[in-house]
């Protein structure tokens, strides 16, 4: 990419289950601390979730919450974090210079479900039906609230992307910002999953549900015993520009999008398909220009579903085979599967290695899986490392999208 | 029911969906617009409201009758005795 601009990260905003904050997010992860909750699910009963406790009122009046989206309140969130964190002096910028980029998994469900509960409490009566609902549940929704909330008037879009979401959101803007669409963009995903009962509904029936009497130990990949996936909800969204004018205005630099890669299975709505999963991380690497040995972290997708994660084992073996400093790890066994805003807060989990050195665990592996043995895969504790100076961050979805993402220290 | 009744009810409503505002000295015969920060959207959330909880219906001809605090408990009130409130 060497004829086209630098995209760099200069601000991160993020919302987990186990922390509201980069500063917190990553103590939990370097503490082995998982955080998820058992929630009482409509029409399901409880069930082990990833819930999230930021101050949506530090962003947003109590008339924009009540009108608006949980998915719109957490990018919101996110977003001026971000914006706080990237140092840029807001008033004065030009705000239809900037864009909003926002990965989902899906986006709509949660204000459909409560609309249809609330009319079927009067007889299914559709005068009862909110005017809101529309606003709430047009695609764009997330990120047009936050275009509302920060007065940006560039352009803003989701990108729908089941799991490979977060990273996608990534990719669209750097893509815009090399285009010079736009000069700073505000990307990642969110989810607010957790507020729709189809969508456990739809896991449990595939038999891909985890449960656990410890919803801190319900989300296990890798582990023999895993059962399935943890649902929970999050957000984390990046300022990135060009890294020229990052530097020109002097912006602290988080790491550098080095290459990435979007491919599709075209085999299966449902089940992962490993040939298309190396030939997607592969291709982020190649477009990187570098080599599987100069990646020093790869943060895997892998969900706790029984197939699912052998079927990433598989692809990363084929890649990292011989690469004695490759360290392998995921964030899912802290705070579950944070759908459209997995691959972006697992990212965003990894990125203060940069600095520290140290390769946050997979959690919750008491009995590692024959099938998912992997070199330099970390289990249990944290491990200081020689170097750490690219990620590699995979991300997976239904309907066979994956998405693959490299960042890289600045030097 | 009042006119004044009717006046308690709409602002409890307004309370409900714009909590934000302060409605301690709401001047009955001032628009509300010209003295809450209230939308079109809003003012739909005051018709619905009206439905659900009064079963009282408001035909999009008469929301100009809404604007006010006075032109509501004028307009509202032969509604609310319609339905023996």
């Amino acid at each position: 990419m060497s004829n086209l601009s630098r995209i760099v990260i200069t601000g991160i905003g993020l919302t987990a289950p186990n922390g509201n904050s980069v500063g917190e997010f990553r103590a939990n992860l370097l503490a082995g601390r998982a955080r998820v909750a058992e929630l009482d699910v409509r029409h399901m009963g409880r069930h082990p979730a990833g819930v999230c406790d930021f101050d949506a009122t530090r962003y947003q009046k109590r008339k924009e919450l009540r009108n608006g989206t949980r998915a719109g309140s957490i990018a919101i969130y996110c977003a001026r974090e971000a914006l706080a964190a990237s140092g840029i002096e807001w008033e004065r910028y030009d705000k239809s210079r900037a864009g909003v980029y926002v990965g989902i998994t899906e986006h709509g469900n949660v204000e459909t479900e409560n609309e249809v509960h609330s009319i079927s409490q009067c007889g299914y009566d559709t005068r009862f039906w909110t005017h809101h609902h529309n606003p709430r549940t047009v695609a764009n929704n997330p990120a047009g609230e936050v275009t509302i909330n920060l007065g940006v008037t560039g352009p803003h879009y989701t990108i729908g992307a089941a799991c490979a979401a977060g990273n996608a959101g990534l990719i669209q803007a750097a893509q815009m910002l090399q285009l010079g669409e736009v000069d700073l963009a505000f990307a990642g995903g969110v989810s607010e999953s957790i507020h729709t009962f189809g969508i456990f509904a739809g896991f449990k029936n595939q038999g891909a549900l985890a449960h656990h009497v410890d919803p801190c130990k319900a989300s296990r990949p890798f582990d023999r015993d895993r059962n399935g996936i943890v649902i929970s909800e999050g957000g984390a969204i990046y300022t990135l520009e060009r890294l020229d004018e990052a530097r020109r205005r002097g912006a602290r630099i988080y790491g550098e999008i080095l290459g990435w890669c979007i491919n599709s299975d075209a085999t299966n709505a449902v089940l992962p398909n490993p040939e298309r999963q190396t030939e997607c991380v592969s291709a982020a690497i190649a477009r990187a220009g570098i080599s599987p040995r100069d990646v020093h972290i790869v943060s895997t997708h892998a969900t706790a579903t029984p197939l699912g994660d052998v079927q990433e084992c598989r692809a990363l073996r084929r890649i990292f085979e011989g690469c004695p400093d490759t360290f392998i790890n995921n964030t899912k066994s802290y705070i579950g599967h944070c759908m459209g805003a997995a691959g972006a807060l697992e990212l965003a989990g990894n990125l203060p290695s940069f600095d520290d050195g140290v390769v946050h665990p997979t959690i919750n592996v008491d009995h590692l899986d024959p099938e998912c043995v992997l070199p330099g895969l970390v289990v249990g504790s944290p491990r200081r490392v020689e170097r750490v100076d690219t990620i590699l961050n995979n991300s997976f979805g239904m309907l066979g999208i994956n998405s693959v993402l490299i960042v890289g220290k600045l030097c | 029911m009042t006119q004044e009744k009717i006046h308690k009810i709409i602002l409890n409503i307004i309370a409900e969906i714009a909590p934000d505002e302060d409605i301690s000295n709401v001047n009955p015969d001032v628009r509300l617009r010209d003295q809450l920060s209230l939308d079109s959207m809003d003012f739909l959330d005051i018709v619905m409201e009206l439905r659900k909880k009064h079963g009282i219906e408001v035909p999009e001809a008469d929301y100009p009758q809404l604007a006010s605090l006075a032109s509501c408990g004028k307009y509202l009130l032969p509604k609310f005795q319609e339905k023996g409130l």
